[in-house]
């Protein structure tokens, strides 16, 4: 089960922008690889990553192959007002890995 | 003709290439002072080959992605497992506290297991004897969580081993392996390691093959691997048949270069190419 690492700052003062640090442990399987038997692997990558901001989604990404395993993003945001900040992380195979955490505006 | 004028543009640019400035790594000054945690004497650490970006992954916990390794360590650490349904923390209590300083004096020798263990085959003993839990895989996950999450305490600290008394045989034959050449390109590792350091092999920077920093995210495996791991990579490059991993050979030869590495801070999880 990967388990997501998140950075986010507990406090902003409104209007400043902050930058949200996260990164998961995935094998990232391209499906271009074969296994001991010549069969290929297949594919198990996260294909999309999605984040909300107090219920709104504010930033996402379409990852395909050629992204590295255990893939780190940073990305900034501008505090509106105080809520709670969900990432999440989705598998090929249906799976859905979330972290988060809140921050408050003031 | 047109043909000719190509080739003669060709030839003077690679001309310009060849007597122009190489592109060379990230020049290298001993008395910077961002380098001055990861030298001792004439020892350094992988950390002053290694390119800028690389390094700055490793300095920053976060971007480090050793650490996702180093969290599932701590996880593993208070969970209770095998038939005595003990934690490694019901026995050591808190590892931040407990733990410090120990991964940096292993590969030692045990006096029950009367021999020289690395910190792989010690926490493997802890599980069979204390928790009644079966041997965790070398290279498997769990063992690697739990073996840089232990090793990680010692971050800082510098590498200490005994290599005499009862472990003087096992470190003599770890330097008679690392002075052996070995394999098809019949080399020891002190030809690269020892003689050849800071030149180049093809485009490769050669280090001088310290083990400091060990458990190791390495970007080419893109995941974290024991020192073993590498050891056999090594013996491959070299055309020589590997050993397995935990074998008596490699856990030999890692005690000869911890006592190598003496001086030199432990950085596990370190960031390598």
């Amino acid at each position: 089960m990967p388990t997501p690492r998140v950075k986010i700052p507990g406090t902003a003062a409104k209007g400043e922008v902050f930058e949200i640090k996260a990164t998961i442990d995935h094998d990232m399987e391209s499906g271009q690889r074969k296994n001991k038997e010549g069969k290929p692997i297949p594919r198990k990558i996260i294909n999309k990553f999605v984040v909300t901001y107090a219920g709104n989604e504010v930033f996402s990404a379409d990852w395909h192959g050629a992204i590295s395993a255990n893939p780190y993003i940073s990305f900034f945001l501008t505090a509106t007002e105080s809520g709670p900040i969900e990432l999440k992380w989705m598998d090929d195979d249906g799976s859905v890995y979330t972290a988060g955490g809140a921050i408050t505006v003031s | 003709m047109k043909k000719s004028i190509l080739a003669a543009a060709g030839a003077t640019a690679l001309a310009a290439a060849l007597g122009g400035p190489v592109l060379a790594d990230p020049p290298f000054d001993p008395k910077d002072p961002k380098f001055a945690a990861y030298i001792s004497g004439d020892k350094r650490s992988g950390y002053t080959f290694a390119e800028p970006e690389t390094r700055g992954m490793q300095d920053d916990d976060f971007t480090n992605p050793g650490f996702l390794w180093v969290e599932k360590g701590q996880k593993l650490w208070s969970k209770a497992d095998g038939s005595a349904n003990k934690a490694c923390q019901d026995c050591h209590g808190k590892a931040e506290d407990n733990m410090k300083g120990v991964g940096a004096s292993y590969p030692r020798y045990d006096v029950r297991a009367q021999k020289v263990v690395n910190l792989e085959q010690r926490i493997n003993m802890c599980r069979v004897d204390h928790m009644g839990a079966p041997e965790w895989k070398y290279e498997s996950d769990p063992l690697l969580s739990m073996t840089t999450f232990v090793r990680h305490q010692s971050k800082g600290m510098p590498v200490t081993v005994q290599v005499d008394g009862p472990a003087a045989p096992y470190f003599e034959a770890g330097r008679r392996f690392y002075y052996e050449r070995r394999g098809l390109n019949d080399l020891a590792c002190k030809h690269c390691h020892e003689d050849l350091w800071g030149m180049h092999m093809r485009t490769e920077l050669l280090s001088q093959g310290q083990a400091n920093g060990f458990p190791t995210y390495r970007l080419k495996w893109q995941k974290l691997g024991s020192l073993h791991r590498r050891l056999a990579g090594c013996n491959e490059e070299i055309r020589a048949e590997p050993y397995p991993l935990g074998s008596p050979e490699y856990t030999n030869l890692e005690l000869f270069l911890a006592w190598r590495a003496q001086g030199l801070t432990v950085e596990t999880p370190a960031v390598r190419k």
